[in-house]
């Protein structure tokens, strides 16, 4: 039984991770919440049920899935950081949950309020882990996450864009006089964020089989803590602090009631704000500017 | 006054109130993403004082803002410990934690929302919307404007100038919950019914909206965003999600072209310039 709840939590947590990676991103780069991430994540759930609904194969949905993330990403750039320089710090903080109001009531309008059924793409298959039992898909979507976070630590690591990401980190001005193209390499943060956001409301409209126009925000909002709980700005935080969000919460109604989950959470969030807010695996607070 | 027109009314006033809920703490430089769960507080803490304490509605209100502003008050320490982003973070987990709480407690109705049986009727909370905004104008028209505008703009140098910071700031974010408290309460007692569901960050950042749309650096900017916010959608005719949609894009394209908010210091004086 406890295995069991262990699996569901890392299982849900995954998803989380995914998002928190997102924004983790973000305020590590350009030291933005981007409030439009529960709305990129919502489109790519309702895109997989329209897709899958419409007899596409699986595969196609999960390219259109990703496809609407990363260019919808790139539309949020335009109206938000390309004006940060030149505004008060909360300007697109606003202007990126305007993104999302926008696109929650897009989806309302075209397809309902209702919560859909994503018709699932392949036959129900599942292993036995000690007493755990695990869907296969749920855990090619695990891989998938930990693949594509470990891909994208590489990147920064190692490659020219990854370099100017953490140059840019560090002071964007600088960044410029050292002659890292600033313009074009923000909105890589952006893309790649939309990206990962992406494949997780595709992972999530496929493993739990619903998708809903406000699906995004309890996801974004438990995303948004596992990037505090694991460390902002660090991307290894983001995917522990999922996990670990993840766990509390199916924990949290194993032995609390499904209506407890919500304090057991952010009860969590507040006290390491309080007590640790670097997190677990951040170094020094950086100074925000928010 | 017909019925439709008292409540877009009601809804004006109460909302101007809130707006000032989430200016004062954003003058002296919190993001306070957690004033939905003062209005909670509020509008659970008044409709309980009326409903099984047997208040009259009016004190029962008050009693809202108290307790309101109380919690406000004790929570101002740990919370102000937290700056920046981590600070509209911690709030923000507050909301859900408030919210959640609620949404566990038998005594209001948990889940199934929390009847309030008094009523107040539009004209005394017109009179409670001009009370705040005649007491804002006040208010900043004192040395504590002037001082709180200089904590946000520079910690340190208002420090060094012999001002009470952390004073300040805790006093910012009280007055903003004891008002969203006010709000709150006041929202009970007209509507007579409230569901902690709808107390969520979303409605938290609503009012945030409100703010940073009419402008941050006058006091008339939450006035005229809280009128905008109001009754734009209902002027828009249509669905709900049409008006919301029209609405994203409003914000959109005001704070591409008009980042510091509609209403300005300098077109305030370019207005009054003879």
């Amino acid at each position: 039984m406890l295995e069991q709840q262990i699996v569901n939590g890392v299982m849900l947590g995954s998803v989380y991770a995914l998002v928190a990676v997102a924004f983790t991103l973000a305020i590590g780069v350009l030291n933005f919440l981007n409030f439009s991430i529960p709305g990129l994540f919502m489109l790519a759930g309702m895109l997989t049920w329209f897709a899958l609904k419409s007899g596409l194969p699986w595969p196609l949905a999960a390219l259109l899935a990703l496809a609407s993330g990363g260019l919808l990403a790139l539309l949020v750039e335009r109206f938000t950081y390309r004006l940060m320089k030149h505004s008060a710090h909360f300007v697109p903080l606003v202007t990126s949950m305007a993104f999302l109001i926008l696109f929650e009531n897009l989806v309302l309008i075209a397809w309902g309020s209702d919560l859909q059924r994503v018709p699932v793409p392949f036959a129900s298959v599942s292993v036995t882990i000690g007493s755990a039992v695990v869907a296969v898909p749920q855990l090619i979507g695990l891989g998938c996450a930990v693949i594509a976070v470990a891909s994208l630590d590489q990147v920064l690591r190692r490659t020219r864009v990854g370099r100017g990401l953490r140059t840019i980190a560090e002071d964007p001005d600088t960044a410029a006089l050292l002659g890292v193209p600033v313009e074009r390499v923000v909105p890589v943060v952006f893309v790649v964020g939309g990206l990962f956001t992406a494949l997780g409301g595709f992972l999530f409209a496929i493993n739990y089989q619903q998708a809903s126009p406000f699906m995004g925000e309890e996801i974004a909002l438990k995303g948004i803590s596992a990037m505090v709980i694991g460390g902002m700005g660090n991307i290894w935080g983001a995917i522990l602090g999922g996990l670990l969000i993840g766990v509390i919460e199916t924990f949290s109604i194993h032995w609390f009631g499904a209506r407890a989950v919500d304090i057991g959470v952010y009860g969590v969030l507040l006290a390491i704000l309080f007590v640790r807010p670097t997190g677990i695996l951040g170094g020094a607070i950086r100074q925000a500017r928010m | 006054m017909s019925g439709y027109l008292e409540s877009v009314l009601v809804l004006l006033a109460i909302n101007m109130i809130l707006a000032y809920a989430a200016f004062l703490p954003m003058v002296a430089g919190q993001l306070n993403l957690g004033v939905a769960a003062f209005v909670a507080i509020g509008a659970y803490s008044g409709g309980y004082a009326s409903t099984a304490l047997g208040m009259p509605p009016v004190a029962a209100s008050l009693a809202g803002l108290c307790v309101a502003a109380a919690l406000g008050w004790i929570v101002a320490f740990p919370v102000l410990r937290t700056r920046g982003i981590y600070l509209a973070l911690a709030t923000f987990a507050l909301n859900q934690v408030v919210q959640g709480t609620i949404l566990n407690l038998d005594v209001v109705g948990g889940a199934a929302g929390y009847p309030v049986a008094a009523h107040i009727g539009f004209p005394i909370i017109a009179a409670f919307t001009l009370g705040v905004v005649v007491l804002m104008l006040a208010l900043f028209h004192t040395r504590f404007g002037i001082s709180v505008t200089a904590v946000s703009d520079d910690e340190r140098v208002a420090d060094v100038m012999g001002l009470s910071v952390r004073g300040l700031q805790s006093a910012a974010f009280t007055l903003g919950a004891a008002l969203a408290g006010l709000a709150g309460a006041l929202y009970a007692h007209h509507f007579n019914y409230i569901e902690a569901q709808n107390y969520g960050v979303l409605f938290s950042i609503y009012i945030v909206l409100y703010v940073l749309l009419g402008g941050t650096q006058t006091v008339y900017g939450p006035i005229l965003g809280a009128a905008v916010f109001t009754l734009l959608p209902e002027l828009l005719r249509g669905s709900a999600a049409w008006r919301y949609v029209i609405f994203a894009c409003l914000i959109i394209a005001i704070m591409s072209l008009r980042p510091q908010g509609v209403v300005t210091g300098a077109l305030l004086r370019r207005l009054t310039r003879q």
